[in-house]
């Protein structure tokens, strides 16, 4: 067991420390995380190697070895001081990766500058009203007609779709192969003629995710990424990686804290609800929780470090177990306040600018979003613990 | 950084394992439980060095660390081994080294698997009915309950001000009656002090302390162990059993109660390794994550023993598989040296959120 990263490390933990320092009065404040502010600022993380740090610099990035004990001293450093680490959105996370290990030189120069600095903003379309956890049913259809694909069908949930300058689209280009082996992934401007996008008012009030329908829609045929009929694999291939993402253990230590200094200036009848016996034993049980996936995400960081070392289930479990403790930690929240934490919005007695709610609604989405909690523990009972697979239903014809 | 076990962590693991595979099955222990005895079973273990683990090599020992402890008490949880383990090769050395004085002799004893050496920790713990310790000019008055284990040579006892003191088992004023509980993998009992010789060992509170963390943090991993074997026997159950012609791990409902074990039990054992390494390398957080991990362990072995014993349906709540000493072992561990509830609190206290 050894916890420590290094001298060479503590230098650099100590130039994170003196950049947030001098720098993060420059960082974007409240939510408008798309506007010119955030993009300076995503400019200068560039510069400084503290996002997109791995990116090669002929394409934007910063040019840096991979090398992840840097990149979770960065993402430590910078939640520490509760600083924006960077634009994200399905663009930066899911595709450039996807470009970088599967994508065509002329794709690489054309796309992946833009993306980082936040000049192009992506949407991702996979989901379907009829394919959704079985993402491989889907049925948009996209047929070669001479230099172009005709697309025909509908995406749903897109997210992003009515702000997004492009689109990275997964349809069905091989109709007599079987499921899995006929889709294909492409990219298409979202102004091409065509296209139509139908904002769908989420749970939270807002639209944020859309319904996106595509008649006779033409895109050139080189805008392939991998081969026909590979879309699959294209998409699978950073898919996982994403999913161990989502909630990060660092970020819900974060919220933990929160919550404690949340309940210790909450009061009901006066009295302070971090000296309710029963609200404190709720807390110091989501505390133990927290603990045990920042444990948990050492493990997965050292199984990484160490190619010998057996991650066990620790890496397929993070989906799971992380969004759903999200969702409890910030329900706690709510429960503290009570009817205060009802508040939404304009209400004048709310409380951490409304996160509290926002947050709690947001991680509700994540179980479902990026596969199910369900489909989570299917993939654990039979890809981690090897348990038989479900008997397959034959459609009657 | 290498957060994981090293290479001998994992040497000792299968040793251990190894030798309880052979020696401690099932069978053996219900023997244990018929009410044999466990002498052959810490004979062995001590021939592979498990009591000397954390004496110090000037007394004969090993010198190893609490996270080697941890290891060894997950072996025996997954093997519901009948031992003095948590007592006598962790807590007592624990004390003993931690109080500074000289006890070079019974340490020695102890490395040897000759001494055995049981706690009474109770009642500096949460009181429970008239039970109480009192210590005045060296004798000892009063009573402990469910103290560990029932074949102690000596026990160390926590009066209420938390000091400690060393008693011996044949002491005429002592009387040991043995308290039936629902795990009979290891036995506890009542001790009445009616004017007993108390050898005081500490009045330092932080031995106290440093004594039941790392009882707390051996504990947890012993329910780590009891609570990954139930799982990987409903995982092995499951595959094999089948009913409407298939398997019932093939049935959805059946495959979520696994995958849901698995996922709160896995973050369990980087929590424990964590909770062994901090004890000896972190002082910062070493109590709040042996509180942590105490109380964390137990509410998920709950959900996991009784969910492994559904997987089993009927036969699951028979004695024919034995399952539930398993299931008991993870209960009695829950109580054993504080109640998660009473734990959390602890760790509340300690980092400032509440006072006593
Ligand atoms: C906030 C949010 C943002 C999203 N953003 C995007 C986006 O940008 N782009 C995009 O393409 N998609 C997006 N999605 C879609 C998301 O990926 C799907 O919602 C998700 O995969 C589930 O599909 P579904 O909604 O069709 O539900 P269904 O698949 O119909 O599931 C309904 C219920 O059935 C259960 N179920 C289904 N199959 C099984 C099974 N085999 N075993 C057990 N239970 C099962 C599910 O767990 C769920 O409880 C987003 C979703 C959310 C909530």
């Amino acid at each position: 067991m050894d916890l420590s990263f290094g001298p060479e490390y503590d230098t650099f933990r100590s130039e994170v420390v003196t950049f947030l320092a001098n720098n993060a009065d420059k960082a974007p404040q409240g939510n408008d995380l798309r506007g010119q502010a955030a993009k300076d600022w995503q400019k200068l993380l560039i510069e400084n190697g503290y996002t997109c740090r791995t990116i090669p610099k002929k394409f934007g990035g910063y040019g840096a070895e991979p090398d992840i004990i840097k990149s979770r001293i960065i993402a430590e450093e910078f939640s520490k001081v509760r600083v924006h680490s960077g634009l994200g959105g399905q663009g930066i996370s899911m595709l450039v990766p996807t470009l970088l290990e599967m994508g065509t030189q002329e794709q690489k120069e054309q796309f992946i500058r833009p993306t980082i600095m936040g000049e192009m903003v992506w949407c991702q379309g996979y989901s379907e009203p009829g394919a959704g956890s079985d993402l491989a049913a889907l049925s948009t259809a996209a047929v070669l007609d001479g230099d172009e694909w005709v697309i025909n069908g509908q995406k749903i949930w897109t997210s992003t779709a009515h702000i997004a300058d492009w689109i990275f689209c997964l349809v069905r280009s091989e109709p007599d192969a079987p499921k899995h082996k006929g889709i294909s992934f492409l990219l298409f401007d979202m102004k091409t003629p065509g296209i139509e996008v139908r904002p769908l008012v989420d749970m939270t009030g807002h639209a944020n995710f859309n319904e996106t329908f595509f008649t006779d829609v033409r895109v050139p045929k080189h805008q392939i990424v991998g081969e026909r009929g590979q879309g699959w694999q294209v998409a699978n291939a950073i898919l996982g990686h994403e999913r161990e993402t989502l909630a990060p253990a660092n970020t819900a230590q974060t919220r933990i804290n929160a919550l404690v200094d949340l309940m210790k200036s909450e009061t009901a009848d006066g009295a302070r609800l971090i000296d309710n016996p029963v609200y404190r034993d709720r807390l110091m049980k989501l505390q133990s929780k927290v603990m045990a996936m920042r444990f948990n995400e050492l493990r997965v960081l050292s199984a990484r470090l160490n190619p010998g070392q057996d991650p066990g289930l620790s890496r397929m479990i993070t989906k799971l177990e992380g969004t759903e403790l999200r969702h409890d930690l910030e329900g706690l929240a709510i429960d503290v306040m009570g009817e205060i934490g009802l508040a939404y919005e304009d209400n004048p007695y709310l409380r951490g600018s409304g996160s509290w709610q926002r947050e709690y609604m947001f991680y509700l989405g994540l179980i479902i979003g990026g596969g199910t909690s369900q489909i989570q523990k299917n993939i654990i009972s039979e890809r981690g613990l090897g348990m038989p697979r479900e008997p397959k239903f034959e459609k009657a014809s | 950084m290498q957060f994981g076990l090293s290479e001998e962590q994992i040497l000792l693991r299968d040793n251990v394992n190894r030798f309880l595979d052979d020696n401690s099955p099932l069978d053996r222990v219900r023997l244990y439980a018929d009410g044999g005895d466990d002498a052959d079973i810490w004979a062995g273990l001590a021939e592979l060095g498990v009591p000397a683990l954390l004496v110090p090599e000037e007394q004969g020992g090993i010198g190893l660390s609490p996270l080697d402890a941890a290891i060894v008490a997950e072996c025996l949880g997954a093997h519901i081994a009948p031992t003095p383990f948590l007592g006598t090769a962790v807590m007592a050395p624990t004390a003993l080294v931690a109080s500074g004085g000289d006890h070079d002799e019974l340490l020695a004893g102890i490395a040897a698997g000759t001494q055995r050496v049981g706690v009474a920790f109770s009642e500096a713990i949460k009181r429970r009915n008239d039970a109480r310790v009192e210590v005045r000019g060296e004798r000892m008055f009063g009573k402990s309950l469910f103290a560990f284990d029932a074949e102690a040579d000596s026990y160390l006892v926590a009066d209420q001000h938390k000091h400690l003191h060393l008693i011996s088992a044949s002491d005429p004023g002592l009387k040991r009656t043995h308290l039936t509980t629902v795990d009979k993998t290891r036995r506890t009992v009542e001790l009445t002090y009616d004017n007993v010789e108390a050898q005081c060992i500490s009045t330092d509170s932080s031995v106290f302390d440093a004594t039941l963390d790392i009882g707390r943090v051996a504990i947890a991993a012993d329910t780590l162990g009891a609570a990954q074997s139930m799982l990987d026997q409903a995982v092995e159950y499951a595959k094999q059993r089948e009913q409407f012609n298939r398997p019932i791990g093939s049935f959805q409902a059946v495959k979520h109660m696994c995958a849901e074990m698995a996922a709160q039990l896995e973050p369990c054992r980087s929590m424990v390794w964590f909770a062994g390494h901090a004890l000896a390398e972190l002082p910062d957080e070493g109590r709040i994550t042996a509180c942590h991990t105490k109380a964390h362990l137990a509410e998920v072995a709950q959900f996991v023993a009784k969910t492994a014993t559904e997987v089993h349906g009927g036969m699951g709540f028979t004695d024919l598989v034995g399952l539930h000493y398993w299931f008991k072992r993870c209960g009695a561990n829950r109580q054993w040296l504080g109640a998660p509830e009473f734990v959390r609190q602890e760790a509340a206290v300690l980092q400032g959120i509440v006072s006593d």
